[in-house]
This record gives structure tokens, sequence and C-alpha cells, in this order.
């Protein structure tokens, strides 16, 4: 921009001022017009993406609309698509994410936090640090194949819920790793700090502060994580889960002492994509229907849990400022 | 050079510091700590008082490739907290230490105080409660608190904040504690309360603390020790210092001079 002819000579006339103003305006009119360019590319790019996933959303809905009742939701499959449901498909499904769950979460947790906390830097934490970020990237048929030859005949647990929810819990170990530790690193070196500052040992300072506060971002991943496992159908095919099942597991509660029961875990069982999935390979259209209101299912589903993160992190972050 | 009849509290010997970059931060620096007294350490940005002073609670041990040479001694029992053989969070019990910006923990105010306790394992909820209240007296905070102990440390001021780290600090009955610029992001009435807090706490305990506000070094210490590049290139009682320094450069610095 050019300086005032003036300022060199020294006083300011108003008409100089007046001048230099006029063209600063033109400048930052000039300059804003990328502003508005931009944001009109961002948008378009936005709305490529949602706008896609609406349009699917939507369509899937009133396909599968007649079927939006809690009839589809308790009954079982059946020959006649007007009346079967997804009742075995949803309780494999919420079973599976339990044992899911409670894998990927202490295991990942403290992977994280040992790679964060304790691990020593040098090339071999390194080289770990590099496949547990390959690792998210792993085709999800390969962790079928691993688990079939591992959990199925190496541990012989079988075709059940327990080595589907091992498997998804595997699956998602890498998300959950990965989120503990970007919560971890989150937390400002003043805070360790003052706990240090004040006597406390390594195992202290992680569990009464690291953990405490970095709890929303690890628990953002797990669900994240989860959301995704709700889905996946390819490993879950590979270790052998069933199409067809007109039967529920034995109930994890019981009504005698001690109140709680395993024997759910080595049912077999199906899971909701699986299901949508034989339902869309049938020739017959009533079935598409049955197809597309599942699919309508998961996707609020994934969601849902996606909206339940962030509420929760928004929740936890809110007492944490710094 | 020194009164002789206080008893000393700690003392570094020939101390020498290197960063993992290689770096020697302190070249032997030698210095005595004075039993319930205030020692103020001064210098231009970067001569390493902060560095000198993360020697005593060894907060350099938390990143790795820090390097101590020479010792501090305590007294009475003679440890040297530098030692390799002497565990750093036994040092960390005896040393407690207030940094530069208030870090309390966003957590209550009352856990916060009771924090290091907790980690000492004291149990018995009387005496956490009795401790709590009795530091936060010594740190002048009691009043303004009292009756919000359970809320969130975060929603205090920043003054308020800085007692309340003081307050933690002060609740495990430290035998030193270290100051780093305690009161560079306070206002004047809050630097006062500080200042006189310190004043206050001497009676108890020895304190080592870093400023670069010549009044309140005038003002609070009973030593003032300078320095420069890494040395310590003048120590005495802070009225000699002020008054009557040695060496020029002692004098340009306080005076403005330079830095
Ligand atoms: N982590 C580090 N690694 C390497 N060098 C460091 C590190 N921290 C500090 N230094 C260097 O050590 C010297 C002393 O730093 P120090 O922080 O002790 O200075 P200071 O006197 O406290 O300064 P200020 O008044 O600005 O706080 C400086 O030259 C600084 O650049
Ligand atoms: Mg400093």
């Amino acid at each position: 921009m050019a300086l005032h002819d003036s300022q060199i000579a020294g006083a300011l006339t108003k008409a100089s001022v007046l001048e230099n103003l006029g063209a600063v305006r033109a400048m930052i009119r000039r300059h804003k017009r990328n502003d508005i360019v931009f944001a009109g590319i961002g948008l378009l790019a936005l709305m490529l993406g949602l706008l896609t996933l609406l349009t699917l959303f939507i369509d899937l809905v009133m396909d599968g609309y007649p079927r939006f009742n809690l009839q589809f939701l308790s009954e079982f499959p059946s020959r006649r698509a007007g009346s079967a449901g997804l009742l075995s498909a949803w309780v494999g499904s919420a079973l599976i994410m339990i044992v899911t769950f409670l894998t990927a979460v202490p295991v990942g947790v403290a992977a994280g936090v040992y790679l964060e906390e304790y691990a020593p830097k040098n090339w071999f934490s390194d080289l770990i640090e590099i496949n547990v970020s390959n690792l998210a990237g792993v085709p999800s048929i390969i962790y079928g194949l691993l688990a079939l030859g591992l959990f199925v005949y190496g541990l012989d647990l079988g075709q059940s819920i327990l080595t589907a929810g091992l498997t998804l819990g595997l699956l998602i170990l890498p998300i959950v790793i990965v989120s503990t530790r970007e919560a971890i690193r989150g937390i400002p070196v003043a805070i360790r700090e003052a706990a240090y500052a004040v006597g406390a040992t390594k195992w202290q300072v992680v569990s009464d502060h690291v953990v405490k506060y970095s709890q929303g971002g690890i628990l953002t991943g797990v669900i994240i994580g989860m959301s995704r496992a709700i889905g996946e159908t390819a490993p879950i095919i590979t270790i052998g889960a069933l199409t067809f099942i007109a039967f529920l597991p034995p109930s994890p509660i019981s009504d005698v002492a001690p109140y709680l029961n395993f024997e759910w875990l080595s049912s077999s069982f199906t899971v909701l994509p699986i299901q949508m999935f034989n339902w869309l390979s049938r020739p017959d259209h009533a079935f598409h229907i049955n197809a597309a209101a599942t699919g309508a299912i998961i996707i609020m589903l994934t969601l849902l849990m996606n909206g339940t993160a962030i509420y929760l992190r928004y929740q936890i972050r809110k007492n944490i400022k710094w | 050079m020194v009164n002789t009849s206080t008893p000393l509290k700690a003392e570094s010997k020939d101390l020498n510091f290197f960063y993992a970059n290689g770096h020697q931060a302190l070249k032997s620096v030698n210095m005595p700590l004075y039993e319930n007294k205030i020692t103020a350490l001064i210098g231009p940005s970067g001569c390493g008082k902060s560095t000198f002073l993360r020697c005593f609670n060894r907060m350099h041990d938390l990143y790795p490739g820090n390097k101590y040479e020479g010792g501090i001694v305590m007294h009475p029992d003679n440890t040297n907290v530098l030692a390799a053989g002497v565990d750093p969070i036994e040092v960390r019990m005896r040393i407690s230490m207030v940094f530069q910006k208030p870090n309390p923990f966003p957590k209550t105010i009352f856990e916060n105080v009771a924090y290091g306790l907790h980690v000492r394992d004291e149990k018995n909820k009387r005496v956490i409660a009795d401790k709590v209240e009795e530091a936060l007296k010594g740190a002048a905070l009691w009043d303004e608190v009292k009756d919000r102990l359970n809320d969130l440390a975060f929603n205090l001021s920043g003054g308020q904040q800085q007692r309340l780290c003081i307050a933690r600090a002060l609740a495990t009955d430290p035998e030193i504690m270290l100051f780093d610029e305690p009161t560079s992001a306070l206002d004047p009435i809050a630097t006062a309360n500080i200042e006189e807090l310190m004043s206050e706490l001497k009676n108890k305990l020895t304190i080592l603390v870093v400023t670069h506000n010549m009044q309140q070094a005038a003002r609070v210490s009973d030593y003032t020790a300078y320095m420069y590049l890494g040395e310590l290139m003048e120590y005495g009682d802070t009225d000699t210092i002020f008054t009557r320094p040695t060496r020029r450069e002692t004098e340009d610095y306080i005076t403005g001079k330079f830095g």
C-alpha cells in the first residue's frame, strides 16, 4: 500500500487522508473477494458429502417406511417378508457390542497410556507407533481371517458371540489407542508438573490426572469405534455368522444368584448388517423393504452414537478449561 | 561473606546442569540457602534462574537426557538431593514448588489443596479437612473460599488461583518452598498479597524465589543472588546487594542500566 505522500513531507492534509482511505477500502474489498470465493467452494464440497448421505438416508426411509413399527423389532426373521423382524439381529448386535466394548476399552486405554506415559522413546516404540497407525487401515476382512484362525480354530471359541465381539474389539483397538493418546497429549505440561511437584509417582499422575482428564476424548474414540463396529459385515461373515436365526441367545441375566449368566457368549448369532444383506439378496421385492428399513435403522444408530459421543465430550470438557 | 549465625537449610555445591541438547545452563553454582529466610534469584532472562530453581525439586528428571553434576545438600540430614541414589519423589515430598502461571488441577478447591495429602496416603477425613483449612488460611485464601470448597478451582480469579497453588504446596508441610516468578501474572494488589504471604511463611519454612521485579526482591528477600549466563555472579544479604553491590554488572542490572 502506498504511503501518504504528505506523510513523508510531514503534515497530513484532509485531501490526502481521504484519498488514502479510498485506496485502503478498495484493497480490503479486493482481499475479501477471496473469502467469498472460498466460502462458496467450501460449502459446495460440504453439501456434496452431506447431500449424498441425506439422499441415501431419505431413500432408505421411504423404501422401508411400511416396516417402521415395533413388530419389526420384536419378530424373528421369517419366510414371509411382511412378518419377518429384526429381533435376533438387534439382540445379536447389542450383545456383541457389549463384548467389543469390554475388550477394546481396557486394552486400548492401557496400551495408549503405556505408549504415551511409560514406553521409552526409541526406535522400537517408533516401530510400534507406526504399526498401530497402520492397523487402523487394515481392511476389516483381514481381521475376520485372523479371528477365524485365532479365535474360532486356535482358541476353539467357535462361531460365537464371544468370537465376534473379540474380533470387532480388535478391529476398533487402533481407534481407541489413537484417541487415548491424543486425549493424553492434550493435557498441559503445567498440570503434570503440578502433580509431580507435590510428590506424585508416575502411576498417581496417570490414575489421578492423565486418565481422568482424557476421559472425554477416550470416550469419543470408543463410541466412534463402536459405531464403526456395529455396521461391520465382512469380518463377521468370515468368522461364520448365520444369516437366518430364529432364536435368542440365553439371557445374560438370570433370576437366581449370581444373577449373571455367560452361556450367551458361546451362542451362535446374527447381526443387523448381515440380516440386511440376507434380505437384500432375496429375489422377492417384499424383502427389500425390510432391508431398506434395517439400513435406515443402522444409519440412525450410527448417528445416535456419534451424537452421544459429541454430547458426552462436551459435558466432560465443560469442567476442564486450559 | 554472610551472616553465619543463621543455620543453613541447603547449599548448592559446584552445581553444573546440562539440558538434553547439551546446553550447559548452570556453571559451577555455589550458593547457601539459610533456614527461615527468603532468598531471591535475580538476573536477566535466560540466565538460568528457573533452571537452578528446578534442580532443587528435581523437576528436570521428568525429561530424559538432562544431567546434573555437583550437588545440592540439604540440612540437617546432609542429603545430596541430586545424588543418583536419592529418589526425586522423596525430594519433592520435602521441597514444594509454586509455578509462574497458576496451575490448579481441574478439580475442586478442596481436592486441589488435599492432593498432596492424598499422594501421601492420608486417609483420615478429619486430618485432611484440618490440613486443608490450615493451608488455605496460611495462603490467605480461607475467608474467600470457605463457603465454596467444592467449587471448581478454575472459577477462582488468577490471584486466588495462585494462592490456591500456594496452599496446595503448603498443605504437605514442606521444608523448602520454591517460587518461580509467582506474581508475574498478577495485578499489584494480588502481588502485594502474595509478598505479604511469603514474609509470613518464612517463619515456618525456607523460601527460594525467582523474580524479575527488583522492588519485589528488595521488599521480601533477606538474601539476593544475581545470576548471569548460568553463573552466580554475586550473592549477599539483600541490603548490601541493593545498596553496595561489589560488582559493576550487578549494579547495572539492579538499576536498570542493563537486562
Ligand atoms: N528444555 C531446555 N532445553 C535446552 N535449553 C533450555 C531448556 N530450557 C531452558 N533452556 C536454556 O537454558 C537457559 C536458562 O533458561 P532458564 O529458563 O533457566 O532462564 P531464566 O533465567 O529462568 O529466564 P526467564 O527469566 O526468562 O524465565 C536459557 O539459555 C534457555 O534457553
Ligand atoms: Mg524462568
